[in-house]
């Protein structure tokens, strides 16, 4: 006892002499509040400082010009009217996804299965085309595709939901896994439908989206009336109000007598029939067809998109435009320079990385110590 | 007794954002004194004495130990300063033994050898009047020998600074006595001892001086021999306060509740309510009093049909039809169906009785929401009510849009309970209603009670202040791990008896731990 507090002591001693030198030089403090135009412009110099690295980055790594490689991100989606109804288009099958994931998500449901359910909604949609392609009118094969798409999708997200209400299992691990399912049904039947064996279906011939004003025109209305719809549900319906409650609590949803379980199917049911659309949108109006690589991993760029936004669908809109513009952008980079696809990943995640970052300087303030002495001086 | 300086504060100020919790604070310890941190709840204790321990770093100002400046950046810093923490939640691994427990994180280079360790907290522990056993594990503590294990983790390292946040919040009187003599015996050997407290019978029992904080700031320092609970009272809340509670005779009172042999099992068959009985009479303050943890809670949520008894009737008087109703079994959609106005005042109330992140319309909104048939919302009418509260409790908010989150504790309970009492309801059960509150928001809280106990509500209140409940409550049922072990009269009983009621059936509750024990091995 007796030997803890003189060395106790001889320590206090050592600290006290040496005090000025351990002082932190500065320590992290939590904000209050932070006004909408100050939290923007971080985010505005958070997306600057990114595009600096990446044009020093371009200019060490490949030898370009930083002018030149900033021109061509912008280049790739506003440079020609056709470049920017792709970007449109690719810009609004992404928001159709996050959309979908939203509600989900706001309920605290971790649906990362995104992915297979717009890829079963595409497959149902394909196997109608193929099954019943020649024996009605494109009219009413379209809207027969569309309800199978509705309903598949909905069937592979409400699977995983009847799981976690009844058997409390983790949604993260089983929507997870119903992509390899999904993708691996979409092989099969690949094999079932190429007699050749070749696994690769050619362009379907029936049930195509009919044509307004351009031949992307038609999917990017249909995704602007779908995102006021579920920002509409969100935030004004009875069913949108549950869905945050049992997401921010469900004790005071059990409280109120909020059925939880019902609410989690429900919610889940609507997220997988929009992903059911998402992949009816695929197939009819862009693909005619399908592989297992049909969404490409957008099941989980939908996720950013979804939380950059903080689950508001009218802000989502600028996110999945933001997200797209650096995705074409990083691959016109690629094309013009001719170097590998890893650089344009690489900008991405750089400049996702800086967005994300830029969180924590919203949420937090450093405190220099030497600016605070002096205060009290 | 010679005073020699321990700990000193110069000008410590921290801000969470733009509010102040500590502004410009100074206070000084000496050696062999016990120092309470007297305030109300949010202002500014517990954040100051974190800064002590190393669990925050001041913004502003400086500590000295021993009359040299010191930088404090971590509790490893404070131990090694000689200053350690005990907190209001304890930290202790429940499947580790007492020494365990308290060896653990100390490296000192030396071999690891429990039998050593035991002896040594044997040692401290007997200098001290402290009765442990050091072999014991965790889980199959009572609170007050947790507590014991966290105080002692503090001496072994040879902290000679002791700072007690809320020790007595989880004890009953009785052990509160116990621990105070220990306290004094460290003060006699030498110890700072700072303990945080809002309780004034405490403050004037125990310390040899208080100081106090209101709103962050240090109002002054006093001897408690030269002080009054009323004079500190007025320092704590800036203005005189009168600290009674009215308490009218309950008029044509009817039974309108009757719990008839309730009991309950949590998932792994352990009881946690065992064959309660009482009867809640309106126009009457019903008190629950006990340990926390004595089943309070799930009987509520019983009654409130949030839990499902295994046993036992729930038995409604319905005062507009005459006709009774038993609650068992139903859910609250299906009780509020039948008519019954029940209203709850949950424990946990930006858990379970309100939404954190939501403002004050939608919180509103949680009781009335599902009315009518539109599929749309209707923000109207809760928007109304929210104002309505807002006026007449005079809830600080910037508006209706605000979310309850960024209210302090005294406004999120006021709307909680503004929101519970606006559904006129017959039966009123609130949870803790004032626990984190300051002095004027408990009041206002005690009023609304009373308000619609003459209004002929039944009134249940579960309580932990002994001084209050004695004062507010009519008829106060005492539990005692889940079980009822006394309803005594409010206004012939004194605290003592009800300390006594609440820690009655101690043999069986130990029967009932070894049980539990037993269980948690199993798994």
């Amino acid at each position: 006892m007796k030997n803890n507090n003189s060395t106790a002591a001889a320590k206090k001693n050592n600290a006290a002499s040496s005090a000025h030198v351990h002082e932190p030089l500065f320590h992290v403090v939590k904000r209050d509040t932070i006004p909408i135009w100050k939290s923007m412009l971080i985010r505005v110099i958070a997306v600057a400082a990114a595009l600096f690295i990446c044009s020093l980055l371009s200019m060490i790594l490949i030898k370009a010009n930083p002018i030149e490689f900033l021109e061509t991100l912008v280049d790739a989606t506003l440079g020609s009217t056709r470049r920017l109804w792709k970007f449109s288009k690719d810009a609004a099958v992404l928001l159709c996804i996050a959309l979908a994931i939203t509600p989900a998500f706001k309920m605290r449901f971790w649906n990362i299965g995104a992915e297979g359910q717009v890829l079963i909604g595409a497959l149902a949609s394909v196997a109608c085309a193929f099954y019943l392609g020649n024996t009605m009118s494109n009219a009413a094969l379209l809207v027969i595709m569309f309800f199978a798409a509705v309903l598949a999708g909905a069937i592979w997200g409400g699977i995983p939901a009847v799981f976690k209400a009844k058997w409390g299992t983790n949604e993260t691990l089983f929507t997870l896994m119903m992509n390899y399912a999904a993708s691996g049904i979409v092989a099969y039947f690949l094999v079932k439908w190429t007699p050749s064996g070749s696994s690769v279906l050619g362009e379907l011939k029936t049930g195509h989206l009919p044509q307004i004003i351009h031949p992307y025109f038609l999917i990017i209305l249909a995704v602007i009336v779908i995102t006021f719809l579920v920002f509409i549900y969100q935030n004004f319906t009875k069913q949108g109000y549950e869905l945050s409650v049992v997401g921010e609590s469900e004790n005071t949803a059990r409280y109120i007598g909020i059925n939880v379980k019902k609410v989690i199917i429900r919610t889940m049911l609507i997220s997988g029939a929009i992903c059911g659309i998402a992949g009816f949108l695929i197939v009819a109006g862009l693909d005619h067809s399908i592989t297992e690589t049909t969404v490409g991993g957008r099941g989980f760029t939908a996720i950013m998109v979804s939380w950059l936004a903080k689950f508001n669908p009218l802000v989502m809109i600028l996110t999945a435009a933001f997200v797209t513009f650096l995705d074409q952008g990083a691959s016109q980079i690629s094309t013009a320079f001719n170097i590998d696809s890893s650089f344009p990943d690489m900008v991405v995640g750089i400049v996702l990385f800086f967005i994300i970052g830029c969180e924590f300087f919203i949420n937090y303030k450093l405190k220099f110590r030497s600016m605070t002495k002096k205060e009290v001086k | 007794m010679e005073k020699k300086l321990a700990l000193e504060m110069k000008g410590i100020s921290k801000y969470f954002g733009t509010l102040a919790a500590n502004k410009n604070v100074d206070l000084d310890v000496y050696r062999g004194e016990i120092l309470s941190i007297l305030g109300e709840n949010g202002c500014g204790k517990t954040t100051l004495m974190n800064m002590i321990a190393g669990i925050y770093y001041p913004d502003e100002g400086s500590i000295f130990v021993d009359g040299e400046e010191v930088v404090i950046r971590s509790p490893k810093d404070a131990f090694a300063k000689g200053i350690g923490m005990i907190h209001q939640h304890f930290k202790l691994v429940d499947v580790f033994t007492a020494a365990q427990n308290i060896i653990l994180g100390i490296n000192d280079g030396n071999r690891y050898n429990i039998s050593d360790v035991n002896a040594k907290v044997k040692q401290i522990a007997d200098k001290y009047g402290f009765i442990i056993d050091p072999s014991k594990k965790i889980h199959e503590m009572s609170v007050s020998e947790k507590q014991t294990v966290e105080i002692l983790k503090v001496l072994y390292r040879g902290a000679d600074i002791l700072i007690l946040d809320e020790p007595s919040a989880v004890l009953t009187p009785q052990e509160t006595d116990k621990l105070f003599a220990v306290l004094r015996k460290m003060r006699d050997d030498g110890k700072s001892i700072l303990i945080i407290t809002h309780k004034l019978h405490e403050v004037m029992a125990i310390s040899d001086r208080v100081a106090v904080l209101r709103k962050g700031e240090h109002i002054a320092t006093v001897s408690t021999s030269e002080t009054s609970p009323e004079a500190l009272t007025e320092m704590m809340v800036g203005q005189k306060v009168t600290l009674n509670i009215d308490r009218p005779e309950p008029e044509n009172s009817v039974d309108r509740l009757e719990v008839r042999n309730l009991s309950l099992t949590d998932s792994e068959g352990v009881k946690i309510l065992d064959n309660i009985s009482f009867t809640a009479r309106s126009g009457e303050i019903l008190g629950i009093a006990g340990i926390a943890g004595s089943g309070q809670r799930e009987l509520l949520e019983s009654i409130a049909g949030l839990s499902h008894p295994v046993s036992g009737e729930i038995v409604y008087n319905n005062p507009k039809t005459g006709e009774t109703e038993n609650l068992r079994d139903k859910n609250p959609v299906q009780i509020r169906e039948l008519g019954v106005r029940l209203s709850f005042v949950p424990e946990d109330r930006l858990g379970m009785g309100l939404v954190g992140n939501m403002d004050l319309i939608d919180n509103m909104m949680l009781r009335s929401y599902s009315k009518g048939r539109s599929l749309f919302v209707d923000r109207k009418k809760p928007k109304d009510l929210a104002e309505k509260i807002i006026k007449e409790l005079q809830v600080a908010t910037p508006g209706t849009h605000t979310p309850v989150r960024r209210l302090s504790g005294g406004n999120v309970q006021k709307v909680l309970v503004g929101r519970e009492i606006a559904a006129a309801p017959t039966v009123l059960m609130a949870a803790y209603p004032v626990r984190g509150l300051d002095i004027n928001s408990s009041y206002t809280i005690y009023n609304l009670l009373t308000k619609q106990k003459k209004d002929g509500v039944a009134v249940i209140f579960v309580g932990e202040d002994l001084d209050v409940l004695v004062e507010l409550c009519d008829r106060i049922m005492v539990v005692c791990a889940g079980r009822v072990t006394g309803i005594v009269d409010g206004r012939n009983t004194t605290k003592e008896e009800i300390g006594l009621l609440m820690t009655k059936t101690d043999t069986n509750y130990k029967n009932d731990k070894n049980g539990k024990g037993g269980n948690g091995d199993e798994k």
